[in-house]
């Protein structure tokens, strides 16, 4: 149901305190348009059921355990909210002179600092108005360093096949073509596939460390000496650096630039519910092709760096300083938890992935990995029920909704088959936990007991099974009066 | 599923079929669709478009991946399937009679070098483990 549909001609919903702000009288006629918009005629009391109701249906972190593999859906305190909504941050108009927002500046320039100390980088832009624009700007600087020292013959980024698909997606972008690099039977970047990958046409690589498939690459200090030792750049994909935070850094792996997700480590809201924030990071090598604006002078007073100040900067990715209410939700978490609070978040992420994973081990459940230790999250592989009963991956999933819980990444990484890509953050319960092992514990009964029952669930939810392949290739976004 | 005998196959789930007029059709297995599930998208091949044995050459999407088609001969692409690009279901529903594209291969000699059906079949046993 659209608000379009609930509305009926005529039934207006005027403002209910006066406005102070005089009807605009001087807009010459030409500007003026023929018909009234076509808006949604509707009681402000029906608008209120409908959005209602509307957010009743959804599965959020703040109604449900939402263990979302890959992309950290963890609680979002309030109290960074609350601050953030602040009338004098809310209030400042972007474009106002440096001056009059000294303290939004210092707040930014913060923020700035905290993550160079913990990603281990010699400078932050936060201008990316997310990950997948953080993505682009790393790797666009990577291009630009090349360029700058005339060394255009670099043509390909490596990327293991456990990668994020936004990783190929971004190289490609920034004009690069793509080259794949195995991965071993433990779940590490395979090293001489690597050895053998590298060359003068190597710009860089992609790596995401701990990496997509739940573990720590053993050897990222002899992948980062093969890279660099050909000429190429390393690329850290900060998805996964909830599992490390304060603990080890990036930038001591050797990486020369980072993006980093604030909607995921550092507790922004997440998707849908966004905008997002991806500050990239980098390494001495690429701190002069950082994105504009970036925030200095502590000690002269704090203004936006623009291109005077930054000649090789690959330029600009956002108006203004970016999606500032996000930057000012991660400064505030991040000084609530001051850098012992950091370490106790890595500590617990990898606790809970830990403990989930044994537990669901015990439960009877296949690890992908089974000799790895967990990092922030793990991947089960559901091939032996599947092959059992016929019941998916997908299945399960769809059933997990029926039981209370958001359903894991399925299908991802698609190197393991029939898996769930399970992360639980910090933020849950070991209560939490044990309710949703419990959980796959039934599902995986009913699996065996009346497979059809899985198959076709969910059963409870507002919506049921969804055609996903007409989702898929009839996209229809945008609603139009027909 | 089915590994047709009189196909060739490729380690990488193409199968292969040589035409009376010297090209070879090229599609994907059945083992190969079952794993991918429900195919949302294909992109085929540009007609007239050069390709040397085991480059990518297209890619297919599923509600669940995306994987890449690759060229299991060298040579000339000489057709592609348009009706896939309206109707990607059929290479779930029938893939040994959805082919893709055509090949008018450089170097014949290649084609032997492909797996036979029951080489395929113990690639496919190896990747189920």
């Amino acid at each position: 149901m659209l608000i379009f549909e609930l509305s009926r001609p005529g039934r207006v919903n005027r403002s209910q305190a006066p406005g102070d702000a005089p009807e605009p009288r001087d807009i010459p006629q030409r500007f003026l348009r023929a018909r009234p918009p076509l808006l949604p005629e509707a009681s402000e009391l029906d608008v209120v059921r409908h959005y209602t109701s509307l957010s009743q249906r959804n599965f959020s972190i703040d109604t449900h355990f939402y263990p979302l593999g890959s992309c950290t859906m963890k609680y979002n305190p309030r109290a960074c909210n609350a601050l953030a909504l602040l009338p004098q941050f809310l209030a400042r108009h972007p474009g106002a002179p440096d001056d009059t927002g000294q303290g939004f500046l210092a707040c930014l320039f913060e923020l700035q600092e905290m993550l160079k100390e913990v990603t281990g980088m010699a400078a932050v832009s936060l201008a990316p108005m997310a990950g997948a624009q953080g993505e682009f700007a790393g790797v666009a600087m990577i291009r630009a360093y090349h360029d700058a020292h005339g060394d255009t013959e670099r043509s390909e980024i490596l990327v293991p096949d456990a990668a994020h698909g936004t990783n190929p997606a971004t190289a490609v972008m920034c004009g690069y073509g793509v080259r794949e690099i195995p991965t071993d039977g433990d779940g590490n970047v395979d090293l001489p596939a690597l050895k053998r990958a590298v060359g003068a046409h190597t710009a860089g690589l992609m790596l995401t460390n701990p990496s997509t498939l739940g573990v720590f690459e053993h050897s990222i200090l002899d992948i980062g000496k093969v890279v660099h030792d050909a000429g190429g750049l390393l690329y850290y994909d900060g998805a996964n650096l909830n599992a490390i935070l304060a603990k080890v850094r990036p930038g001591d792996m050797g990486f020369d630039a980072i993006h980093i997700n604030l909607h995921k480590t550092f507790s922004t809201p997440h998707g849908g519910g966004g905008p997002g924030a991806g500050p990239v990071g980098a390494g001495a090598r690429l701190a002069p092709f950082l994105p504009l604006p970036i925030v200095c002078g502590r000690d002269e007073g704090y203004r936006l760096q623009d291109e005077r100040d930054l000649p090789l900067s690959i330029g600009r990715l956002a108006a203004h300083a970016g999606n500032a209410g996000v930057l000012l939700r991660a400064y505030v978490y991040m000084r609530l938890l001051g850098a012992e609070g950091m370490r106790r978040v890595a500590d617990f992420a990898t606790l809970n992935a830990n403990y989930l994973l044994a537990e669901l081990v015990k439960a009877g459940f296949d690890a992908a990995f089974p000799q790895r230790r967990a990092s922030h999250e793990f991947i089960l592989t559901l091939k032996r029920l599947k092959d059992e009963t016929g019941v998916t991956a997908a299945d399960v999933a769809k059933r997990l909704l029926d039981k209370g819980f958001h359903a894991p990444t399925v299908y991802f990484p698609q190197l393991v088959p029939e898996c769930l890509l399970i992360e639980p953050t910090e933020t849950e319960s070991k209560q939490t936990l044990d309710a949703f092992v419990a959980a796959l514990r039934e599902v995986a009964a009913e699996a065996r007991a009346s497979p059809d029952l899985v198959k076709s669930a969910p059963h409870t939810t507002p919506v049921r099974r969804l055609d996903e392949v007409r989702a898929a290739r009839e996209l229809d976004l945008t609603w139009k009066s027909v | 599923m089915t590994t047709p005998d009189h196909l060739k196959y490729t380690e990488t789930h193409e199968w292969v079929k040589r035409e009376t007029d010297g090209t070879v059709s090229v599609g994907i297995s059945s083992y190969a669709q079952e794993m991918l599930g429900d195919i949302v998208f294909v992109e085929n091949p540009a007609v007239g478009r050069k390709v040397v044995k085991g480059e990518e050459c297209g890619v297919i999407e599923s509600v669940k991946a995306a994987a890449d088609l690759y060229a299991p001969v060298s040579g000339e692409i000489v057709a592609a399937n348009d009706e896939l690009r309206d109707a990607p279901e059929k290479l779930n529903h029938d893939p040994y009679a959805a082919w893709m594209f055509r090949i008018k291969p450089s170097d014949p000699g290649e084609l032997d070098g492909l797996l036979d059906a029951a080489a395929y079949r113990n690639v496919v046993e190896k990747d189920k483990k």
